[in-house]
C-alpha cells in the first residue's frame, strides 16, 4: 500500500518536471520560424515559462515545433527528426501551414499538415500565430503535460 | 596516412542555415574542397499559386517570399502591377509606400544582425536586435495591423492609411534608433574574437560577383557601387538624400560593415520621409477595394526594386484577362547563395557558418 502511494507521488512529481522544463528544438522551416524567435527574444520571453533552453540536436530536446510549410522533400527529415528525439517527446505544430497546408495546400509539392508525418499535441492557428499565440500553446501543452493527459 | 576525402553534410536541420539549407562538403582534413548547396526544401510553388488567381490574390505568396522584409517583395509586385495597368498613384502613397520599404528594410538587417551573431557564437546581439526590431514591429502592427506579414499595398496605394500616433511612434524611434545600432555594432565589431573569425573569409571577387548576378549588400562590400534606388529610381528615391555605402575587402567583415551603414541610411531615409509626407489621399479613388479582384491586363512588365537582399523584381505578363499568365519571380537570395561553392572553397570547415550567413539566405525566396 504504501509502495503505491510512494510511486504514484513520484510519477506526479515526473510529470510536473518534464512540463515545466521543456526543451524546444531549434527547428525554423518558414515565416512562423521568424514569430517561434520573437517569442523567445527579448520582448516575449518565453523563458518565464520554463522552456527557455532551445537546443540544436534533436537527442537534447523534448519539444519539436513544427513551425512553416512541410514540403514533400522536407517530410521524411521531419519524421527523422522526430525519430531521433528521446521520450517522452511533443509537437507543436505552429501556423496554418504545418496544420493544414495553409494558403499553399493547393500546391503540388506541399504536404497537408504535419500530422500526416509525425504525432501532434497542440495546433496553433494563424497566418503567422502572434507570439502570444505561441505561448499560449506552450501553457495548455504543460498543463496537459501535468494532467497526464498526453500520450506518447 | 593517405589523403582520403571525406564527404559531410550540412543541414538541412542546422541552427546555422537560416533555414533549410543543405550542402554537400567535401573536406581533405579541416579544408574545404568543395560545397555544392542543395536547396528545394521549402519549395512551395509561389509562382503557379500567384498564377491562380486575380492580380491582387497573388500578393499573398508574394508576402511570404522573404518573409523577413514582406513589404520589399510587396513593393516589386505593387510596382509591376501598376506599371502594366498604367495605375496612378496619390503623392501620398508613395512616400507612405518609402517609409514602409525602409522601416521593413531595418527591421530585415536587424534580424540578419541577430542571427549572424547566434552564429557567431554571440547570444547577446541577438537579444539586442530583437528589442529594436520589436519596436518596428509595433509600429507596423499600428499601421497595418499585422506583424510579420502585411498584405498592405494595394494596387493604387496602400489599404490604410498611416496615423498621426503611428508618427509619434516612428518619430520617438527615431530619436534613438541610432544610438541603439551604435551600441550593437560595438558588440560585435569590438570584439576580437569576431573580427578575426570574419576578416579575410568568405571572399569574393568583383569578377565573381558579376559572374554570379550577386546584388544587395553582398555586392557592395565587394567594391561595386550599384543601388537601384540611386541607379533607377523608382517612388521618390531621387528626392532624398541619402549614400550609398561601399566596402572593397569583399568579405564576411565588409558585409557586416555595410549592411549596418545601411540601417543607418535607411533611419535618415525614414527621417526625411516624416518631413516631406503630404496630405491628401492614401490611394486612389477609381481603384476601389471591391474592384481590384476585377482589374485585367495585357502585356509584359517587369520593375527591378532594391530589396534589403538585392535586387528584387517581378516580371509579369498578362494575357487580357483578370489573372496573370505568367509570374516570374527574380529573388536576390537565390543568385547570393549560387555564389556559395566559390565563397567557401579553400576556408576551414569552422568558417562555413560566418560566410553562408553572410550571405543572409531566406529560404521562402530561394526555393519560391
Amino acid at each position: 500500500m504504501s509502495d503505491n502511494i510512494l510511486v504514484t507521488t513520484l510519477d506526479e512529481a515526473l510529470k510536473w518536471g518534464t512540463g515545466k522544463s521543456l526543451w524546444p528544438f531549434t527547428f525554423g522551416l518558414a515565416c512562423c520560424a521568424i514569430e517561434m524567435m520573437s517569442a523567445m527574444g527579448s520582448d516575449y520571453d518565453w523563458a518565464r515559462f520554463g522552456s527557455d533552453v532551445f537546443r540544436d540536436s534533436p537527442r537534447h530536446s523534448d519539444l519539436m515545433i513544427v513551425s512553416g510549410t512541410v514540403t514533400k522533400k522536407m517530410a521524411p527529415r521531419i519524421r527523422r527528426l522526430y525519430d531521433q528525439m528521446a521520450f517522452p517527446k511533443f509537437v507543436i505544430s505552429m501556423g496554418a501551414c504545418a496544420s493544414a497546408g495553409g494558403p499553399y495546400v493547393r500546391g503540388y509539392s506541399v504536404v497537408d499538415g504535419v500530422d500526416q508525418v509525425v504525432p501532434v499535441d497542440v495546433y496553433v492557428f494563424g497566418c503567422p500565430p502572434r507570439p502570444e499565440a505561441l505561448i499560449q500553446a506552450l501553457k495548455m501543452l504543460q498543463d496537459r503535460i501535468v494532467a497526464g493527459k498526453v500520450k506518447h | 596516412m593517405e589523403d582520403k576525402i571525406i564527404e559531410v553534410n550540412f543541414g538541412p536541420q542546422h541552427p546555422s542555415t537560416h533555414g533549410v539549407l543543405r550542402i554537400k562538403v567535401k573536406l581533405d582534413g579541416e579544408i574545404i574542397v568543395e560545397a555544392q548547396p542543395i536547396i528545394g526544401y521549402l519549395h512551395r510553388n509561389a509562382e503557379k499559386l500567384a498564377e491562380m488567381g486575380a492580380y491582387p490574390k497573388g500578393m499573398v505568396y508574394i508576402d511570404r517570399l522573404d518573409y523577413v522584409a514582406a513589404l520589399n517583395m510587396e513593393l516589386g509586385h505593387v510596382l509591376s502591377i501598376e506599371n502594366l495597368m498604367d495605375v496612378q498613384v496619390p503623392e501620398r502613397a508613395l512616400w507612405i509606400r518609402i517609409l514602409m520599404v525602409e522601416l521593413n528594410r531595418i527591421a530585415s538587417h536587424l534580424i540578419w544582425l541577430g542571427t549572424h551573431g547566434l552564429d557567431m557564437g554571440m547570444l547577446t546581439p541577438f537579444f539586442y536586435c530583437f528589442r529594436e526590431r520589436e519596436r518596428i514591429l509595433r509600429i507596423f502592427d499600428e499601421i497595418t495591423g499585422s506583424r510579420l506579414l502585411y498584405n498592405y499595398f494595394a494596387i493604387g496605394g496602400v489599404y490604410s492609411d498611416v496615423t498621426p500616433k503611428s508618427i509619434e511612434m516612428i518619430k520617438e524611434w527615431t530619436e534613438d534608433f541610432v544610438d541603439k545600432l551604435e551600441e550593437i555594432q560595438a558588440i560585435l565589431g569590438k570584439s576580437y574574437i569576431y573580427v578575426s573569425r570574419t576578416r579575410g573569409v568568405g571572399k569574393l571577387s568583383p569578377e565573381d560577383v558579376l559572374s554570379y548576378g550577386v546584388t544587395g549588400p553582398m555586392q557592395r562590400a565587394s567594391g561595386i557601387k550599384r543601388d537601384l534606388r540611386k541607379d533607377s529610381p523608382y517612388l521618390f528615391y531621387e528626392k532624398i538624400n541619402f549614400e550609398i555605402p561601399t566596402r572593397t575587402e569583399g568579405d564576411v567583415y565588409a558585409r557586416f560593415l555595410v549592411r549596418v551603414e545601411e540601417m543607418r541610411q535607411s533611419a535618415r531615409i525614414v527621417k526625411q520621409v516624416l518631413e516631406k509626407l503630404p496630405q491628401g489621399d492614401f490611394y486612389n479613388k477609381k481603384y476601389s477595394k471591391p474592384m481590384l479582384v476585377r482589374l485585367k491586363a495585357t502585356g509584359e512588365s517587369y520593375v527591378p526594386t532594391e530589396s534589403p537582399k538585392g535586387e528584387f523584381g517581378i516580371y509579369l505578363i498578362g494575357d487580357g484577362s483578370s489573372i496573370p499568365y505568367r509570374v516570374r519571380i527574380r529573388s536576390p537570395s537565390f543568385a547570393n547563395l549560387s555564389s556559395i561553392p566559390t565563397m567557401l572553397k579553400g576556408y576551414k570547415i569552422a568558417d562555413l557558418t560566418a560566410a553562408v550567413s553572410s550571405a543572409d539566405p531566406v529560404f521562402g525566396e530561394v526555393d519560391r
